[in-house]
């Protein structure tokens, strides 16, 4: 099967930083992937190549076939792919259901002058684009609490409001930067069937950035592993685990070693 | 919260010094002494002595306010912060004695008048409630009982009941508001029921003390039995379908009032509210810029300008003439070139946000001032002489040389603003912009084309600035470049401000405090900014949401306050679908 996304050697440099260096990969369409890696290794700034905030200074970024980098982030969505954020970025004195509207932005049509004059086709639109706004407030657990902002929502409901915001423009293949950051295990274990669902039911491809590797483990099919800006390691989640250099990017050399012994232990 | 509650004294010593220093600030900036001879009942109240007395009433009322639950203690309390708030008065009689009137006493070589040009002999007759200095003790020992009335009286609205509070503050109130717009209000009186019936009502300026005393008593029975609440809740028990239809009715009768009213106030009213209509119109425009799309813009002033200018250029019958329209025709013209000098700024600015946005616009509200008034194009469009000449609109024959007639422009233009505004809030667009006020990044990332969104902001605001314009140049029929100043940008932003961000009836309400009132309150002629400043003070410490604001920043601003927020329960995900 052809990649839905593939990245070619991108690099992005922040000054004499190098926050993501000669960074490649493949992800499948309707799979669940994930980049991981230590705080700092630029997993953030790769989604925002991506999505277009920043243009990478080499490199290549294909989404379903056509070379994306360099576009501005409103045409990068209108394209198929939304995202959400680490530190959750809703709009906070909206309220939930005006949130998830603004999410379905690229979808809808009607000009601001048909809606001075409220023409038929806009008022449907409208009605059409609430019902659906509401039906997304349901599908994410979020019933009846349309009308509140989205700041006062709890963190738990925010971080799906954010996700039913991002799965408003119907995306292609959606971007989960840390969907489990602050959450207790039990929440993150809930998230991550949330997720596996998402992509079951609506047939999407997730790509889903996280430290925290036993997380991931469980659910993407595709692992890349980032360290200092560069791909470290590549493979399916038993192939990661092993790899000694991602556990000397985690735990750092010295515990690697040990680790090593441990797992291989375990194994036997 | 509070550990230990202050010890009686200090909250004594506190209100009646805070009381003292209020009283004592308004005889310094000679608001007490100028309005010394405004009565606003008989020759009994003068404007002066309610000055004088509010600082004191506050004293009492805040002391009761902190010792309520025990009544008794309170009223003691009240009455001592007003005898301590009597305190900074008496202090004012004797440093006027020494140092201006009498100064042979301590052999001062100079007159504190020179500084303090309040200090005057009128003011020590007025704190010694016209004794002099003859009578010293007898005038400080009448200020000392007064101040203690007074701080009992301010006690009294918290400590009495609450409907005789209720009725005592609005009976109060009533008698003052009419008693300051006298003025305006025997006009309208003079419209409706003519000069017999103001001989009844006002003396000079003043109420009549039967009047006063009416007036007192009707107030105070609609407090006492709260008749607002009444008619709140028996307006809920009515069934929702004919709510809707009384509703209507009401809309229409406000709509037919509005119709009527210039003929009702009078001419000089008239100028008023065409004054505060086109602030409505002129802020309904710079509301969709500031108030949704986030993008604070202080030199607003420039699309009034381009709209005066275009107006002007149009219509005149002056030598600076081209095209010799009319309004009607000019009109379409203004609002156009409102829209391509909204995106000409536009452009330059997109990628400004913030301080830096307001800066950059302000420097463009200067320029535009100074190119008007330059020489360089005062071929074109008469530079510091302005354009003269620019004629009254003519409808069917009828010339709007009144403003009783370009009211009704005015409220045309404002009810098309409004109703554009209205129908975008709601909109797609709408929601543009307020997701880019929220978060930019963000916005873009939901594929929001932020130049186009931003555009369509200035453009749309600058359209009903120009508009305003161009109504306006036509009423004056003459413009000149240093009309278009500053001010009349910082205005603009103020009414929003006080209205309340994004709020179309908060626009009105703050057209109508901020350019409304200080037309009424002329007489008040170089206190009106001093009064302006303190009313912004104390809105945004008070309520910083503005007075009438959109239901979500109100919930924005008092989130703590709201304690009905319900946790989310917690639902099976993907139920749907």
């Amino acid at each position: 099967m052809a990649p839905i996304l593939r990245s070619e050697n991108v690099t992005k440099r922040f000054g004499g930083l190098i926050a993501v260096s000669n960074f490649d990969v493949e992800v499948e369409e309707h799979s669940i992937s994930a980049v991981i890696g230590p705080n700092g290794a630029g997993k953030t700034t790769f989604f925002n190549c991506i999505t277009g905030f920043y243009v990478p200074e080499e490199g290549e970024i294909y989404f379903g076939g056509r070379t994306i980098q360099g576009l501005s982030p409103d045409l990068i969505t209108k394209s198929g792919i939304a995202r959400t954020y680490q530190n959750i970025r809703l709009f906070a004195n909206m309220t939930a259901i005006e949130n998830i509207l603004v999410g379905q932005h690229p979808r809808l049509k009607s000009s601001w002058i048909s809606s001075i004059f409220k023409t038929r086709g806009q008022q449907e639109e409208e009605a059409l684009a609430l019902e659906e706004a509401n039906r997304l407030l349901r599908y994410v657990g979020l019933t009846g609490l349309g009308d509140q902002l989205a700041h006062n929502l709890p963190y738990g409901a925010q971080r799906r409001l954010e996700i039913a915001r991002a799965l408003a423009s119907q995306p292609v293949l959606l971007l989960l930067d840390e969907p489990t950051a602050g959450m207790n295990p039990q929440e993150s274990a809930e998230m991550m069937v949330f997720i596996r669902t998402l992509r079951d039911d609506l047939g999407i491809t997730i790509l889903l950035i996280e430290h925290d590797m036993r997380v991931v483990m469980g659910i993407s099919e595709q692992i890349s592993v980032m360290d200092f800006g560069e791909k470290i390691a590549e493979g399916n989640p038993k192939e990661i685990q092993g790899n000694p250099r991602v556990i000397e990017a985690y735990l750092g050399r010295g515990a690697a070693a040990g680790l090593e012994l441990e797992t291989r232990s375990n194994g036997n | 919260m509070e550990e230990k509650p202050r010890p009686t004294w200090q909250i004594i010593l506190r209100s009646g010094i805070l009381g003292g220093g209020i009283a004592a600030y308004l005889c310094l900036v000679g608001l007490v002494e100028a309005f010394s001879e405004r009565f606003l009942i008989g020759s009994f109240l003068t404007l002066g002595e309610v000055m004088l007395v509010t600082g004191i009433l506050i004293a009492g009322l805040l002391t009761a306010r902190e010792l309520k639950d025990n009544k008794i203690l309170a009223t003691g309390s009240s009455l001592l912060s007003g005898v301590v708030s009597s305190l900074p008065l008496i202090l004012l009689i004797f440093i006027t004695m020494l140092f201006v009137l009498r100064p042979e006493i301590l052999g001062a070589t100079y007159n504190l008048r020179d500084m303090f040009v309040n200090l005057s002999p009128e003011l020590v007759e007025i704190l010694t409630l016209g004794q002099g200095l003859d009578n010293l003790a007898l005038g400080i020992l009448l200020l000392i009982l007064l101040s203690a009335l007074m701080s009992l009286l301010g006690a009294a609205f918290v400590l009495l009941p609450r409907r005789w509070s209720l009725g005592l503050i609005s009976g109060i109130a009533w008698v003052l508001v009419i008693g300051i717009f006298s003025d305006t209000v025997s006009q309208i009186v003079r419209q409706v029921a003519g000069q017999g019936m103001i001989r009844v009502i006002f003396v000079n300026e003043a109420l009549t003390p039967q009047a006063a005393v009416i007036i007192f008593a009707i107030a105070f029975v609609t407090g006492f039995f709260s008749v607002h609440t009444r008619i709140q809740t028996r307006w809920e028990g009515i069934p929702q379908t004919q709510q809707s239809r009384t509703r209507m009715i009401l809309l229409l009768a406000a709509f037919g009032f509005l119709l009527v009213l210039p003929w009702v106030v009078g001419l000089f009213l008239s100028q008023a509210l065409f004054t505060v209509g086109l602030f409505v119109m002129m802020c309904l425009g710079l509301n969709i810029v500031v108030g949704y799309a986030g993008l604070l813009d202080l030199g607003y002033v420039a699309f009034f300008a381009f709209g005066a200018y275009t107006m002007g250029i149009l219509t005149t019958t002056g030598s600076l003439g081209r095209g010799g329209l009319n309004f009607w025709m000019a009109i379409p013209f203004c609002i156009l070139v409102g829209v391509v000098w909204g995106l000409i700024l536009g452009f330059p600015v997109l990628r400004l946000r913030g301080d830096y946005l307001a800066i950059v616009t302000l420097g463009f509200g200067e320029i535009i001032r100074i190119l008007a008034l330059s020489d360089w194009l005062a071929p074109f469009e008469g530079g510091a002489q302005g354009v003269l000449h620019i004629p009254y609109p003519n409808f069917l024959g009828i010339i709007f040389d009144s403003p009783q007639y370009m009211y009704y422009v005015v409220i045309a233009g404002g009810l098309i603003a409004a109703f554009v505004t209205i129908r975008l809030r709601e909109s797609r667009l709408g929601r543009q912009w307020m997701a880019m006020r929220e978060d930019e990044d963000v916005a873009e990332a939901m594929g929001i084309n932020l130049v186009q969104t931003k555009l369509l902001a200035f453009a749309i605001g600058a359209s009903f600035g120009a508009l305003a314009g161009g109504v306006w140049a036509a009423r004056l029929g003459n413009i000149f470049p240093h009309s278009f100043n500053l001010l009349i940008s910082i205005n603009a932003l103020a009414v929003i401000i006080i209205g309340g961000m994004g709020s179309i009836p908060g626009v009105i309400i703050g057209a109508l405090v901020l350019v409304g009132m200080p037309e009424l309150l002329r007489e008040f002629t170089e206190y009106r900014y001093l009064m302006y400043g303190i009313l912004l003070i104390i809105m945004m410490l008070v309520r910083p949401e503005g007075l009438l604001p959109e239901a979500t920043r109100r919930r924005e601003l008092h989130t703590g306050e709201d304690e009905n927020f319900e946790p989310v329960s917690q639902q099976p995900v993907g139920s749907d679908r």
